[in-house]
């Protein structure tokens, strides 16, 4: 049941991706083109993601434990340090290169965009050196 | 104008709903980067990741033939930036652990300051980056 819901939850994911717009790099650079000819539309993406899941994620954070799972899984760390600012700048950095983030990277491969294998292939390469680099500081 | 915004709102909607399903029912947060990640590199407990990658893509593919929207032209910037951004892209999340949907979607759901400050910043190297290409270089995509 945990892996059916997981599936279900993808596809939901994905086709929220398409249906928005953000597997467009035009409307996604147009979002981030907030200086120039700026296309509002992408907001109501992240604004609608985010009503549903602040009003609802406390709400679920009641039960005890989820329902196919032993233990919810969250992030425990709260730290706003160098480390957190210089990855999220980075990694808006890239966003704003092409106009991808993960989500609409992967789901945009099915469009067969040479650009898009490009940009995935790459982004995997780029979180193996990330892994490899902080793997080499800890040790 | 009013219908322009409702496929992008109605879009989130259902990325939240995703969330808040994967959160209730499997007890995880909808993070991509986080996801591929680890999918990819072999953690424990690995099946939800792949069906849910799996769905990503395929929901996608669903939307576009359900639908018959045409898919979206290909960004005209050519491979050797796509490739550049993903680089960009993959070692920023790593390091700054999550994106766009583990941070913003997710994150702020969470009312995590942490998040807060990733998304502000992400958001704001994004604007920089697209001024800088379009409107100082006037090149790029």
């Amino acid at each position: 049941m945990k892996a059916l819901a997981a599936l279900i939850c993808g596809l939901m994911f994905g086709a929220g991706l398409a249906l928005s717009g953000m597997t467009d790099t035009a409307k996604v650079l147009g979002f981030l083109d907030l200086f120039g000819d700026w296309v509002p539309d992408l907001a109501f993406v992240m604004g609608g993601a985010v009503a549903v899941t602040t009003v609802t994620f406390t709400l679920v954070l009641r039960r005890q434990t989820p329902v196919f799972a032993q233990t919810f899984s969250l992030p425990q760390t709260q730290a706003i340090d160098g480390r957190l600012m210089t990855g999220a700048a980075l990694f808006g950095l890239g966003w704003g290169l092409y106009g991808y983030c993960p989500g609409p990277g992967l789901t945009a491969l099915i469009y067969g965009h040479t650009g898009t294998l490009a940009f995935v292939v790459s982004m995997f390469a780029g979180m193996w050196l990330a892994a490899r680099w902080q793997q080499g500081r800890s040790s | 104008m009013v219908n322009q915004f409702l496929p992008p709102l109605a879009g989130g909607l259902l990325i939240g709903l995703s969330a808040v399903l994967l959160l209730l029912l499997v007890g995880r947060i909808a993070g991509i980067s986080g996801i591929a990640w680890n999918a990819v590199s072999g953690a424990a407990d690995n099946g939800w990741r792949w069906l849910f990658l799996l769905g990503l893509i395929g929901g996608g593919a669903i939307y576009h033939w359900i639908s018959g929207t045409p898919a979206p032209a290909p960004n005209p910037a050519g491979w050797p930036l796509a490739a550049a951004a993903g680089l960009a892209v993959g070692i920023g999340v790593r390091i700054g652990n999550g994106c766009t949907s583990g941070h913003g979607v997710c994150g702020l759901g969470l009312l995590s300051l942490r998040s807060l400050a990733a998304t502000a910043a992400f958001m704001t190297t994004g604007v920089l980056t697209v001024f800088v290409m379009r409107h100082v270089l006037g090149g790029g995509a």
